[in-house]
């Protein structure tokens, strides 16, 4: 087993569930909303850009940016008009809603593309790699791990140095007084899953094109983000990252030894993280 | 079903006590059906065919998990997505108990369910450092550890899964009395006593949870769901509360597992843990009945066999379906069918509400009844 290799794939992996991770992260932050499905959001965006690549017959990442706007506005009205009726100081309404929104999401894509395992072809891309000091790393996955850099520094900015950023974190904070100074919350909230949704067309984009597919992918997505999210501590972004890049590693490692035990090692990190620091490794927010 | 603490006396010195009752004359004549229904259910074996037989089965055996998860969720406030966990590691301990060890299926169901409970206890060490919607989501990664761990148990068929032994459930105890008394094939047999120890579990499912909602304990536990800081506040120890609930829990769900995999004979990690049959079907069975009541899941469960009857040729149809019901459900009805029909008419078949008894009131008096 070669280490240096493991490890450096485990981070790059990390790359991919960081970004499953930001939307939910985003979205929680915001309106303490943890969406069940979540997962299911991303393995519908990726099938949306295969029926893009399939019918249009353009590049994945060209899909990717007409599927971004459409997930934004299936995100922005499934928060407006289902997912804001949820909202309040009970937590079963939302959690049991959007459950019910993953298995109906999984089912819909079942029927409309059956249990196939699909894969959005990126062309030469797939097989391209960089060698670097005698290790070959692939390029897609290097892709990956940039994209959700990129994602979180532009989130960052977003959120701590804009107006609407201003607007999402009064509303976090406290939603009747934002609501006093001019700020309408449901539509704060509405702008916010949008967001999350175009996070999630770029999870997908990458979910898609590295990996085969199905429609009962979702659920293994979701938790891979949740515990992203929990090992590197609420509300922070970076922290997520960190989060990912912990469980890549840990899963690239069990499946070096095993390949069955690729998941198993994941889990077995998270649940170790939950017992050393139940607050994750960098935690921000407070809960 | 009066529960006996007198709180308060009456004020103009009069010997005729205040008292909280629980009940009421329909509930009360409600209990002699119920145990109707559960003798004239308790002779169906009898009467019906085999296959009117399975339906029953399976109507009683999600009956009884639905009533599990109506009291973590619905009035411990503990969200699982995750008693698959215990249906999955119930029936494992069973398969792994006869075929490993040669032990009696009956007995090992049972044991299951203490096997259960065990394993509930290092992962409720997990699962409550989570809170609130995290629970939930901490529930269903330790189910799918659970899953992931049975499937390398390579005794036990690892992922593919394996079969009990036929003989041992033709020599189930009890087999050879059925046989000897009333002429049963063995077949049969096996199908009448998985079908009354489902029937039983179903019985003491709603009798524990019943006896615990009418309960000193039951009051703190709604309690807690209310306000937690509140309920603290007044000396309820929610945590421990908790706790309690989720390990009872776990012991039903795992016995009820076991006696699912004893009638079907044949498991695998996939479908023993599979959170479409074992928790989303059980969820949508209490939402669409009525959380947080012990009618719900009733009415819920009826409903849900005969959709799954009229529809299950549609296949992913079928679930889209109820997935969407249940939003709806939560949306429009919050308290779920059930909640609809005592809204409107007051029916409580199940009262848990403690109702002040004693003279009627003196509206005259000063300061009255409280104070």
């Amino acid at each position: 087993m070669n280490w240096v290799d493991t490890i450096l794939q485990g981070v790059l992996l990390g790359g991919l569930y960081a970004l499953f991770a930001a939307g939910l992260s985003l979205v929680f932050g915001i309106m303490r909303l943890v969406n069940l499905a979540h997962g299911d959001l991303i393995v519908f965006a990726a099938f949306l850009i295969l029926v893009l690549v399939s019918t249009l017959g353009v590049n994945p990442f060209l899909a990717a940016a007409i599927a971004a706007p459409l997930m934004f506005a299936i995100g922005w009205l499934v928060q407006f008009i289902l997912l804001n009726r949820t909202l309040g100081k009970d937590i079963l309404p939302p959690l049991l809603v959007t459950f019910g929104l993953s298995i109906v999401i999984q089912n819909g894509l079942m029927e409309g593309f059956s249990a196939d395992s699909r894969r959005v072809s990126a062309g030469a891309l797939e097989t391209a790699s960089i060698p670097l000091a005698g290790l070959n790393i692939g390029l897609m996955p290097l892709l990956t791990f940039a994209s959700a850099i990129l994602v979180i520094l532009v989130l960052n900015r977003l959120i701590y140095s804009t107006s609407i950023g201003r607007a999402f974190r009064a509303t976090s904070d406290d939603p009747v007084t934002a609501g006093l100074m001019g700020i309408r919350p449901e539509r704060i909230f509405a702008m916010a899953t949008g967001i999350a949704m175009v996070v999630v067309t770029i999870a997908a984009l990458y979910l898609g094109t590295r990996a085969n597919f199905d429609p009962s992918a979702g659920p293994s997505r979701l938790i891979y983000a949740f515990e992203a999210v929990i090992i590197g501590g609420l509300g922070s972004l970076w922290g997520t990252l960190a989060g990912g890049i912990i469980l890549g590693v840990a899963q690239t490692f069990g499946a070096a030894i095993n390949p069955e035990w690729q998941i198993l090692a994941g889990h077995i990190a998270f649940l170790l993280v939950l017992v050393c620091k139940p607050r994750g490794l960098f935690p921000r927010a407070i809960d | 079903m009066t529960s006996g603490f007198e709180t308060m006396m009456a004020e103009d010195g009069s010997q005729t006590p205040w008292r909280t009752e629980i009940g009421t004359r329909l509930s009360t004549g409600f209990a002699g059906v119920a145990l109707l229904v559960l003798a004239g259910l308790a002779f169906a074996p009898f009467v019906v065919s085999r296959g009117v037989l399975q339906d029953l089965f399976f109507i009683l055996t999600m009956l009884a998990l639905a009533q599990s998860w109506n009291l973590l969720a619905g009035y411990a406030g503990l969200i699982s997505v995750g008693q698959q966990l215990f249906v999955g590691c119930g029936a494992y301990a069973l398969f792994g108990l006869v075929t490993l060890l040669g032990m009696d299926p009956i007995l090992a169901v049972l044991l299951a369910g203490v096997v259960a409970a065990l394993l509930a206890v290092p992962t409720a060490f997990f699962v409550f450092r989570l809170h609130g919607p995290y629970f939930a989501i901490g529930s269903w990664v330790i189910a799918e550890v659970g899953r992931l761990v049975l499937a390398q148990w390579k005794m036990l068929g690892g992922g593919t899964g394996t079969s009990l032994p036929r003989e041992a459930a033709r020599d189930m105890a009890g087999i050879a009395l059925l046989k000897d008394w009333f002429g049963m094939k063995a077949a049969l047999a096996a199908d009448a006593l998985t079908f009354w120890l489902a029937l039983i579990m179903v019985a003491v499912t709603i009798g524990f949870v019943y006896r615990l909602l009418k309960s000193k304990q039951g009051l703190g536990l709604a309690a807690v769901r209310d306000n937690e800081t509140a309920a603290r506040a007044l000396g309820v120890d929610a945590r421990r509360m908790k706790v309690t609930v989720y390990l009872a829990t776990a012991f039903l769900t795992g016995i009820v597992g076991a006696l699912i995999y004893l009638q079907k004979g044949r498991i695998s990690p996939d479908a023993a843990f599979s959170l479409t049959d074992w928790t989303a079907y059980v969820l949508f069975i209490v939402v669409i009945g009525g959380i947080g009541t012990i009618e719900g899941p009733i009415v819920g469960v009826i409903l849900f066999f005969f959709l799954q009857n009229a529809l299950a040729s549609y296949g992913s149809w079928y679930l889209l379906l109820l997935g969407a019901l249940a939003i709806a459900t939560m949306l429009f009805a919050p308290r779920g069918l059930w909640g609809l029909v005592s809204e409107r008419t007051g029916i409580e078949l199940f009262p848990v509400r403690r109702v002040l008894k004693g003279r009627p009131l003196a509206q005259t008096a000063k300061g009255g009844p409280n104070g």
